[in-house]
């Protein structure tokens, strides 16, 4: 059986093309090919939700800045100076808002990938286009949030007189492991929230544990050295020591913890597609 | 696949698990189903089987049916929202489905973001948006309100804003699942006039309508779907007819089965009582002359003879305002048999707007039947009023005869 959805018979697609339409083949079908189509409306889709945003907070873009920020205060307050987790020799500002930095992305964008197959259930319901761009607009559009308090970010280095190294010319790497970390887990919580309505009250839940196995609110120099690899299965662990690193030029780089992040990571991704893939052939039915 | 074919359908079918299409799981209804013994039989429906068809390009094909019957089941086959069960189909261009009025509007954006949002989500690219920008909101008609959010806009202008979009999608071909049939008259027509501009452009189109009217006018040809399978397949009149004739039928076995000693079967609104339009499923009347006398007749089956009834008569606009409500001949006797009743107006002065009639029987103690007529519009060349419906006394006169075969007749007259 061929493949039910041919890239080119998108219609953005530049010139007329045949489509079959078929039953589900059970295969695994790449949804890439056919999603650079329809780039457009994937872009639309982002354009929608960062504007809608921003149009329903009252503090807009403050928000993106004082939610880390204040985070890192108390986590300054409590786990610094009351319980003296150590900081890798880096002031505590910059050692916890280059942790949250990476993880408040990750977790906001996780909960709005979380719902995008169901807050968009009228338009699924009405109208094709490949599915998998919704939870990827989902990660795409809390990017916004992550360069405004990246900008706070970088107010604090230049408080703190930390100049970035060579080391800064890794971070796109680090940036584009946790989209995709989040891309990958985001794809199957939205399949699933699609199927099991509860699903988002567990992700809350899911992402305070997760929180706490990753070296957000201490280092993972903690974690005894022949254990590392295990730790960074989680490929969060990767991340965050990764912005550490290659933002503030100071540590080692997260050796082994990173090759075991990677590996998770694209396993992450290849599953969270194709499970999205089966429950994408009937999710208008079931949304 | 043949050459020179835009669709090509074969041995479609889609199976659905009854209650599947609504229901939701929650993941605490698959744990508390692990520790109960499994429901074995599982019920399916076939919402469509065994359809094939082919349309060559640029032809209009009316798909027609029974609600229920799968003709959106088919339209959301062709345009991927869902996958088949059996069959397969072949498509050859860019598909644009019209499912629905508004589909990606959002409340929160202004009506210039939900032009290019809800064009982008109807399969519009963006040059082609950026392009027809100005001619969409001309057909709109809301100019004054581009940078207003949607939420601030009245239903009647989120519709016109709406259908302008859609009306501006113009991909090779073309799947509509009844849009046609809400806003008011005279963008219906506004929209109609697009859609046959659309259809003269060479265009393949499959339009899913209830409104014969519409069918005729827009297709020439028309496949009926009933029961999810494919019935009658072929020129437009011919299926259309075939359709109507059914649909008697139907209605006279439902009316021969139904209980209650009376059953009201059809209307007819014109100006004249012999020039009342024939019998038709058409939704929409257009009721122009204002100014002259109005009739509607409703033909009612009555099955056991009816002592101290009461008709009562209602005329309600379409947010269900009641506007006449008006009860007569509280001792009516009507004997068995097949009875129109025709109500005489001197002058209907509506304002514009939509509007349904009710007629119900009522014999002092509990209510027979009640039937609402189709809803129809009416158009006007005067000002409307906006805070009224009425512009004037509305003086109802009612008669009523045995159908077909007149025997005897009852006229009185009331305010």
């Amino acid at each position: 059986m061929s493949a039910a959805a041919t890239p080119a018979s998108a219609a953005l697609a530049e010139k007329p093309a045949r489509m079959r339409i078929t039953p589900p083949s059970g295969w695994f079908e790449s949804p890439l090919g056919e999603l650079w189509s329809y780039r457009e409306l994937l872009y639309f889709i982002v354009w929608r939700d960062i504007k809608i945003r921003y149009k329903q907070t009252a503090i807009g873009a403050a928000w993106a800045v004082l939610q880390p920020f204040l985070t890192m205060l108390i986590f300054s307050l409590f786990f610094g100076k009351l319980a003296h987790v150590p900081s890798d020799g880096l002031p505590y500002a910059i050692f916890y808002y280059s942790a949250l930095l990476p993880w408040m992305y990750f977790a906001a964008a996780l909960q709005s990938a979380t719902n995008a197959i169901v807050d968009n259930q009228r338009v699924i319901t009405k109208v094709y286009f490949p599915r998998v761009a919704l939870p990827l607009a989902a990660v795409m559009a809390s990017l916004v949030d992550f360069a405004i308090s990246f900008a706070m970010f970088a107010v604090l280095m230049v408080f703190y007189g930390i100049r970035p190294t060579l080391a800064i010319f890794w971070f796109p790497l680090f940036l584009l492991m946790a989209v995709a970390t989040a891309l990958g887990v985001g794809l199957w919580l939205s399949a699933l929230n699609a199927i099991y309505r509860d699903v988002r009250y567990v992700v809350p839940f899911l992402i305070q544990f997760w929180m706490f196995a990753s070296p957000v609110a201490y280092p993972s120099s903690l974690v005894p050295e022949k254990w590392r690899w295990v730790y960074g299965l989680n490929p969060m662990a990767g991340v965050i020591e990764g912005f550490r690193w290659s933002l503030t030029g100071r540590g080692n780089p997260p050796g082994i913890m990173l090759g075991a992040s990677v590996g998770v990571v694209i396993l992450l991704v290849g599953a969270g597609l194709a499970y999205f893939q089966r429950m994408e052939a009937t999710v208008a039915d079931v949304v | 696949m043949t050459e020179n074919v835009a669709i090509h359908v074969e041995g479609l079918g889609k199976r659905y698990r009854i209650g599947e299409r609504e229901r939701y799981l929650a993941l605490r209804d698959v744990i508390m189903r692990m520790f109960r013994p499994r429901n074995s039989k599982r019920e399916f429906l076939w919402a469509l089987k065994d359809v094939s068809f082919d349309v060559p390009p640029g032809q209009v094909v009316g798909v027609i049916g029974r609600n229920g019957s799968g003709k959106t089941t088919l339209l959301k086959l062709l345009s991927r929202i869902t996958r088949p069960t059996v069959g397969f189909a072949e498509i050859e261009g860019r598909v644009g489905s019209l499912l629905e009025v508004g589909t990606g509007f959002h409340p929160e954006l202004t009506g210039r973001e939900n032009i290019h949002l809800s064009g982008a989500v109807l399969g519009m690219r963006k040059v082609e948006i950026n392009r027809k920008f100005d001619e969409i909101v001309a057909f709109s008609e809301v100019e004054r309100f581009l940078d207003t959010p949607l939420k601030h806009f009245s239903t009647g202008m989120q519709m016109r804003l709406a259908f302008a979009v859609a009306a501006h999608l113009e991909p090779e071909i073309l799947l509509v699942d009844e849009v046609l049939a809400v806003g008011d008259l005279e963008f219906q027509k506004k929209c109609l006039g697009k859609m046959q501009e659309v259809s003269r452009t060479g265009r393949t189109i499959l339009f899913v309508s209830h409104q014969m009217n519409q069918i005729r006018r827009l297709c020439q040809r028309v496949i009926w779907i009933n029961r999810g399978q494919l019935q009658m397949d072929g020129a437009a009149k011919d299926v259309v007819n075939a359709y109507e004739a059914a649909a008697l039928r139907v209605e006279k076995e439902e009316l021969e089965r139904s209980p209650g000693s009376m059953a009201f079967q059809s209307w007819r609104i014109g100006d004249t009582p012999s020039n009342s339009p024939d019998r038709s499923l058409d939704h929409f009347l257009d009721l122009d002359k204002q100014s002259g006398p109005v009739v509607v007749r409703f033909q009612a089956f009555v099955k056991e003879e009816i002592r101290k009834g009461n008709l009562v008569v209602i005329l309600r606009s379409a947010a269900e305002n009641v506007i006449l409500w008006s009860g007569m001949y509280p001792e009516l006797q009507i004997k068995p048999g097949p009875w129109e009743f025709c109500l005489s107006f001197d002058a209907m002065p509506l304002n514009p707007g939509i509007y349904s009639w009710e007629t119900r029987i009522f014999d002092g103690n509990h209510w027979f039947e009640h039937m609402q007529s189709p809803e129809f519009s009416i158009v006007s060349e005067m000002d409307a009023d906006i805070f009224a419906y009425l512009k004037g006394p509305l003086n109802l006169n009612v008669e009523f005869d045995m159908a077909e075969q007149v025997e005897y007749g009852m006229e009185r007259e009331t305010r």
